[in-house]
Order: structure tokens, then sequence, then C-alpha cells
């Protein structure tokens, strides 16, 4: 009977919090261990517990885990930046970004004054996949976030498959 | 009540627009497939609670970083807007090395051309 079966004490993060009995086919159990509690709370505060659950069906098994880490991440930086979530931190990096291939190009052109005419290396070394990402987001200094904060958002990279 | 007047969250949610509809000025009837996707990602619930705790001034702006970032997890349901953030910071990794790596050219090329002279 409903509220007198005894929740299982392995009970993932999800169900603890959603007060419900764990099945053994629990879509969250695998990714939201009974100790992920605050980052199962975080995840369901922003986008609620059946769009996670909708969410993880429509991809493949493996790639949950994927899922789930980057599904934290975005909450954990909407809760902190409620009005502009990850936006802030694309734009921080865009602009450190623009930044970037401005001091390259002067290096080159620099090194081309010393290399001499014969030397191949152009001034600027634009992919066009990034030129495309560095105008994805029309971004304001509003956006951005202090020079010095921008490490806590920035993505885990020791994090399969990145490694 | 003009049903044509109802804002894109009201008609996709198939209730009356309220006077003070949260979701009216920043989902016009002219743009349905907003609303949408924030909805499928977010639910409208959450956007709605969202937008409550933010400043007024603040909610365009907010509603414009929500339909972006629900638009990358509809693009890319794995990694989302994160991809993006992914890419970026492997970029600035990469050209960080080309510099020091040009840097590193360019004082050869000073040590070289001050031996000759």
């Amino acid at each position: 009977m409903r509220g007198h079966e005894p929740r299982s004490s392995s009970s993932c993060a999800a169900c603890k919090l959603l007060k419900r009995r764990c099945t053994p086919t629990c879509i969250f159990a695998p990714y939201f261990r009974s100790s992920d509690l605050i980052t199962f709370a975080k995840v369901h505060k922003v986008f609620g517990a059946s769009n996670v659950s909708k969410l993880l069906s429509e991809v493949p098994e493996e790639q949950r885990q994927e899922t789930v880490n980057s599904l934290a991440y975005e909450a954990e930086v909407r809760l902190k930046d409620p009005v502009y979530g990850c936006i802030g931190a694309i734009a921080s990096l865009q602009k450190k970004m623009l930044e970037l291939q401005h001091d390259l190009a002067v290096a080159r052109t620099r090194l081309l004054a010393h290399s001499g005419v014969n030397n191949h290396v152009s001034p600027l070394d634009d992919s066009p996949e990034l030129t495309a990402f560095l105008d994805l987001v029309p971004y304001s200094d509003l956006m951005l976030l202090d020079g010095s904060s921008l490490d806590p958002y920035l993505y885990d990279l020791g994090q399969p498959p990145f490694v | 009540m003009n049903p044509t007047k109802r804002c894109a969250a009201c008609k996709y949610l198939r209730r009356r627009c309220p006077k003070d509809c949260i979701f009216s000025p920043y989902f016009p009837p002219t743009d349905p497939d907003k609303f949408a996707c924030v909805h499928r990602i977010y639910g409208a619930g959450n956007v709605s609670k969202m937008l409550q705790q933010i400043p007024v001034q603040a909610r365009a702006e907010a509603v414009e970083s929500l339909c972006f970032e629900a638009k990358c997890r509809v693009e890319d349901p794995v990694y989302g807007c994160v991809g993006i953030i992914s890419l970026l910071q492997t970029q600035i990794q990469k050209t960080q090395s080309q510099i020091a790596q040009t840097q590193a050219e360019i004082t050869i090329a000073q040590t070289q051309s001050s031996q000759f002279m």
C-alpha cells in the first residue's frame, strides 16, 4: 500500500527526493546515487524530473552519464546566474578567444617580420567551425563574468570523452 | 476573451492568457516554436518560477538565454550548450599553445639574427 511500503535503503537520490519507491528499472538510479541528493535537487529545480527522465530515455544508454553530467553543470550554472546561465560563460570564453586570436595574429606578424617573407606562417589561421561558434552568442558586456570568476564555470575536460 | 490575443505560451498550454501573464511579454504568438522549445526542456512551471525570481528588467535576457540553451539541448541532447563551452575551452588551450610556440620561434629568430650581426 502506498506510503506503507518500506523505501529501499538503496533508493537513488531522485526517488529519495521525490519520495517514491526506487525500482530496479529506475532511469535515474545509475546516475544519481543516494549520495547525489544535492546534484539531483539542482537538476530537478531547473529542468524538472519528468523532463530529465524524457531526455535520458531519448539518448542511448552509453551516453546517459555524459547527459547527466552536462545537465548537472547547466543546472548549477543557471542557479548561480539565473539571468544568463551558461551563456555568461560562453560569452566570456568567446571574448577570451577573440583576445587570444588577436595576440596570435600579432605574434605571427612579428615572426614573419623576423623570419623574412619566405616563411609560410599566416597571421591568422581561423577554422570555419570556430568562426561560426564565435558568432553564436552576440554577447553584451552585461553577460561577461568577472575575469577572475571564470574558473568555476569551466567544464571539466578531464571527463571522457574529452580525455 | 479574444483567443487570438493569447501569448504563445497560453496558446500552447490551451488556457486563457491573463493580463498579467508572466510569459506574454516574451513569447509573442507570432513565434510558437520559441515557447515549445523552452517548454520541452524546462517545463512551463519551472520557467514561470525562474522568471518570478528575476527582476522584471532582466526577464527578457533570461528568456533569451533559456531559449538558446533549450535550442542547444534539442539539437544536442547529450551535451547541449556545454558542447560549445567545451569546444571554446579546447580552442583556447590550443591557441595559447600556438602563441607560446610562436613566441619561442620569435626568440629563436631574434637570437639567430643577433648572432649574424
